[in-house]
């Protein structure tokens, strides 16, 4: 078990105080109240120089609270606090570390507390409701939003630079050399003469040390790492098979188990006959959960086959009886007590739209799952005074709690150790899985159950991407788009995510606009106006969450209009265009792409998108080509201006991603659900992009604006828009729903 | 029954019927080999036997037919396979996860073919899912590995 696993709840003194055998130092103190998690497990010679900074004579660790879904978080945080610290890559372990209220996130918290601001933050809505539910973020450590790199980017190398610092003057009060002729590089400090004096030698007098803070932080021009191409810190464990997923954990004296639920999302349980399943000798026993039953055995094979084995009969979930029901659910919300925000009001859209010949569509964007290649996973062990947690998640205090809270225990006697997660999408920002593995294991006390859900479980189970329905009127003249008039209706996402947290949300909602309302427009009748749907399937953040439908209606809208206009769309989206960054992002596009029209040849068929989600505005060029066998997505440009692009390769593999994120789904998945059941359970129903549907992709990543911003979701949003105003170009066909397949056949 | 497992041969107390996916994972703790839909349509589970790429999925244990080779017996982290070694040079992972599987697919491709063109990756490759959409960099590392390889042979 690494040392920061075995970080415990001894009570810590405050203000910086020697411990036994150690003592709180660095900017954690000053940059917040909370007490550092990591100075509990030290022993002597051992630094806690600041919750990110671990150094032993061992060796360094640093610890990297947030998530990594595969987004590559953990290299990024490293490196953050590696530039400062002088220390190689190679030099350091990395370690999540527990969960603590003093890895909170800050950018996050920073949007919540702004409540009162217009934003387009992902959790604006949601600080809304009340200052209880927004403080209840502040101290959670959530990775989500396209928020670790903006909220690591200043602290993280304040604390390396703290450590350094407080290091140079263990060495300057070892040997006597003063601070000034003192530097440090791979993982030590250097005398005048050269004498190495490595970190892991020094921890034990730097922990006598007072912290130093308010150190400067290096100038771009002094970087060693930061923007430049790294090697991933898991790129050898993922290429060789030795990375440990959650899914891979093992504890000693563990069970398997699986679940089988109510296959009507959200339905409880009803009868069931489990003779089938224990005529498998392996299976062990079925134990009752909420909404179903889990079934413990000595494989994860056995308790599949002993969850199939089960005969049951599952009362009905409170869902619509039919998809029809679901979309006129969405139709009948365009109400005004349905209203839920008009955040963009420019001009006077119904006096323009009554003069003028009104352009009018519909736009429909399904349920989708989020379907990592990893299923859902946990191994949870409880005793009658405390409970262990190996899992994947985002949330890892909510998990705390949440253990802490079934099993009858305090948080501090829940140990939660984060696992490297298989993908997410937003999938683990919910907890069932632990949930369900708590229910189980609190009735086999002692023994470690290791809970995985089957392919077909975590598909139908998923709690979905919102399904949206917009109206779009509108208006042109002389060649330009004059009026632009976006209604859109779904349900909260929001609302139904922190119901299954306990915490109530009244709204309004900003993601039901998020993607629309904020673009860079500027359209003289121009308006935004969100309506909340009643409550549907459940449903999550899903990858970009409001912009990934909204991103399309808003495109999809203001295509059409200047088509009418008879103008070029990205020359008008240039002309109405405000906002410097999405100019730059649009102009970078057109130039990649050597843009001359949606029709550059023949049987080809360009379009392109811009969204602004995330503080970031991300353009991208789609071509499409006819082939004999359909329609062929061949190329993609895009763009996004994130400030500074911390990790290069990192950074072009997340927007290539995303875009490709964007074009499966827009062209190939919808979930659907008939009496409550989602018709779709495994990659058979629910197809994906696949390596020969892959288009080139030619990414830039633009860094002219002030702050440093994250990409995990801006591509997303914009790849389907791009991709039917394509598809337009080549075969004058509109499409208005996805996903497109149900309308076009793709090669 | 015995198994000849990345060059040991090892001893299982197994069903017959019992995918030789769980068997690995479950049994015998080879991890790397991933679960990712259990009916043949990601891949994830990509082993060779007998030098052929199957989907452990759906191979139960009394049919296994030769010797099996999963990700951690192709190389390891201090000594990677080329293929692995033309995934560590062109990062392809972002979680990872499906990468076991692409590696296996592809180094029983380029076993077969040293010098596939851009179709035969296509259509050696479709099976195999990415859900984080590391396709771009696949496609690069498979070539940057058959380039190796070729230059290794001569
Ligand atoms: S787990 Fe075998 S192909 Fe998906
Ligand atoms: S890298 Fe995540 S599924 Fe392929």
């Amino acid at each position: 078990m690494s040392r920061a696993k075995k970080i415990a709840r001894r009570t810590f003194l405050a203000g910086g105080a020697a411990l036994a055998g150690g003592i709180a130092f660095g900017v954690w103190r000053y940059h917040t109240p909370y007490r550092n998690p990591l100075l509990a497990s030290l022993n002597d010679g051992e630094a806690a120089l600041t919750p990110y900074v671990l150094i032993t004579l061992q060796g360094i660790t640093l610890i990297t609270p947030r998530a990594d879904l595969g987004q590559g978080a953990t290299h990024a945080q490293a490196l953050l606090i590696a530039e400062e610290l002088d220390v190689d890559l190679d030099q350091i372990a990395t370690d999540p570390g527990t969960p603590s209220v003093a890895y909170w996130n800050r950018a996050l918290a920073d949007e919540a507390a702004a409540f009162l601001a217009p934003g387009d933050g992902i959790l604006h809505g949601a600080a809304t409701t009340t200052v209880a539910a927004a403080s209840k973020f502040l101290g959670l450590q959530i990775t989500g939003g396209s928020t670790t790199i903006p909220d690591a980017f200043t602290p993280l190398r304040a604390a390396g630079a703290s450590a350094r610092e407080t290091l140079k003057r263990a060495a300057s009060q070892t040997t006597g050399t003063p601070l000034a002729q003192l530097t440090t590089a791979g993982g030590a400090v250097l005398l005048p003469d050269g004498t190495r004096l490595p970190y892991t030698d020094l921890a034990a007098t730097a922990a006598t040390i007072d912290p130093v803070t308010d150190v400067p932080l290096r100038k771009p021009g002094q970087w060693r790492l930061i923007g430049k191409p790294t090697q991933r810190l898991d790129i050898r464990a993922k290429s060789t098979g030795t990375q440990t997923y959650g899914i891979d954990v093992t504890v000693p004296g563990m069970m398997h188990a699986t679940v089988l639920l109510n296959p009507a999302q959200g339905g409880e349980l009803g009868k069931y006959d489990t003779a089938k399943a224990f005529e498998i000798p392996q299976v062990q026993s079925v134990i009752e959960i909420t909404g179903g039953l889990g079934i413990v055995a000595d494989t994860t094979w056995h308790a599949f086959k002993g969850a199939k084995a089960i005969a049951a009969d599952w009362p009905e979930a409170p869902m619509p009886e039919t998809m029809a029901a679901h979309w006129q659910a969405l139709a009948d919300s365009f109400t005004e007590d349905r209203l839920d925000s008009r955040k963009r009001d420019d001009g006077d859209v119904e006096s323009a739209l009554a003069e003028a010949e009104v352009i009018e569509a519909e736009y429909r964007a399904p349920y989708l799952a989020h379907a990592p290649l990893e299923p859902l996973c946990a191994v949870v062990r409880v005793t009658d005074t405390e409970a262990e947690v190996w899992t994947g998640t985002q949330i890892p205090r909510f998990v705390q709690a949440n253990v802490a809270r079934l099993a009858g225990l305090k948080a501090e006697a829940v140990t939660v150790h984060a696992q490297m997660i298989g993908g997410s999408f937003g999938h683990r920002l919910e907890d069932e899985v632990v949930k369900h593995a708590t229910e189980i294991a609190l009735q086999m006390k002692g023994v470690p159950i290791k809970l995985t859900y089957s392919r077909e479980m975590d598909m139908t189970h998923d709690f979905p991407r919102q399904i949206a329905m917009a109206r779009m009127g509108g208006a042109v003249s002389d060649g330009r788009v004059e009026a632009f008039d976006l209604s859109i209706a779904m349900p909260s996402v929001f609302a139904s995510q922190l119901s299954r947290q306990g915490m109530p949300f009244q709204g309004p909602d900003s993601q039901i606009v998020a993607g629309a309302f904020e673009q860079p427009f500027s359209i003289p009748h121009h308006r935004v106006t969100g309506y909340r749907a009643p409550e549907l399937a459940p449903i999550s953040s899903w990858r970009s969450v409001g912009a990934s439908s909204n991103g399309f209606f808003y495109n999809a809208g203001l295509d059409e209009l200047i088509h009418a206009a008879g103008a070029d769309p990205l020359e008008e989206r240039l002309r109405l265009c405000t906002d410097a960054r999405a100019r730059a992002v649009l102009e970078a596009v057109a130039e990649m792409s050597d843009w001359s029209g949606p029709v550059p040849g023949a049987g080809l068929g360009r379009g392109v998108a811009l969204t602004h989600s995330f503080g970031v505005p991300c353009a991208q060029v789609v071509e499409v080509r006819q082939t004999d066998s359909g329609l062929r997505v061949s190329r993609v440009w895009v763009a996004a201006e994130v400030g500074r692009v911390v990790d290069p390769v990192n950074f072009e593999n997340l927007v290539a991603g995303g875009v490709i994120f964007g074009l499966g789904h827009a062209m190939f998945s919808e979930i659907t659900y008939e009496t409550g059941r989602a018709q779709q359970d495994n990659f058979d129903t629910y197809p994906s992009l696949r390596l020969p549907q892959s288009p080139e992709i030619a990414v830039r990543g633009l860094e002219t604006g002030p702050e440093v911003k994250g990409i995990g979701e801006p591509p997303v949003a914009p790849a389907a828009p791009a991709l039917a105003a394509a598809i337009f170009a080549v075969t004058g066909q509109r499409l208005r729903e996805m996903p497109f397949s149900k309308t076009v056949s793709f090669a | 029954m015995q198994l000849k497992i990345d060059s040991r041969t090892v001893e299982v107390d197994a069903d017959p019927d019992m995918p030789l996916l769980w068997v690995l994972r479950d049994l015998l703790g080879l991890t790397g080999v991933k679960y990712g839909c259990g009916i043949a349509q990601c891949g994830a589970c990509t082993v060779h036997i007998d030098g052929v790429a199957v989907r452990s999925c759906q191979v139960p244990a009394g049919d296994v037919w030769g010797p099996v080779t999963t990700i951690q017996g192709l190389g390891t982290p201090d000594a990677p396979h080329p293929v692995q070694a033309a995934w560590i040079e062109t990062q392809v992972a972002q979680c990872g996860y499906c990468q076991s599987g692409q590696i296996m697919q592809a180094a029983a491709l380029l076993a077969e073919l040293p010098d596939p063109t851009d179709d035969d990756i296509d259509s050696a490759m479709e099976g195999n899912l990415c859900r984080c959409g590391t396709y771009p960099r696949i496609r690069a590392a498979v070539r940057l590995a058959a380039a190796k390889m070729r230059e290794q042979k001569t």
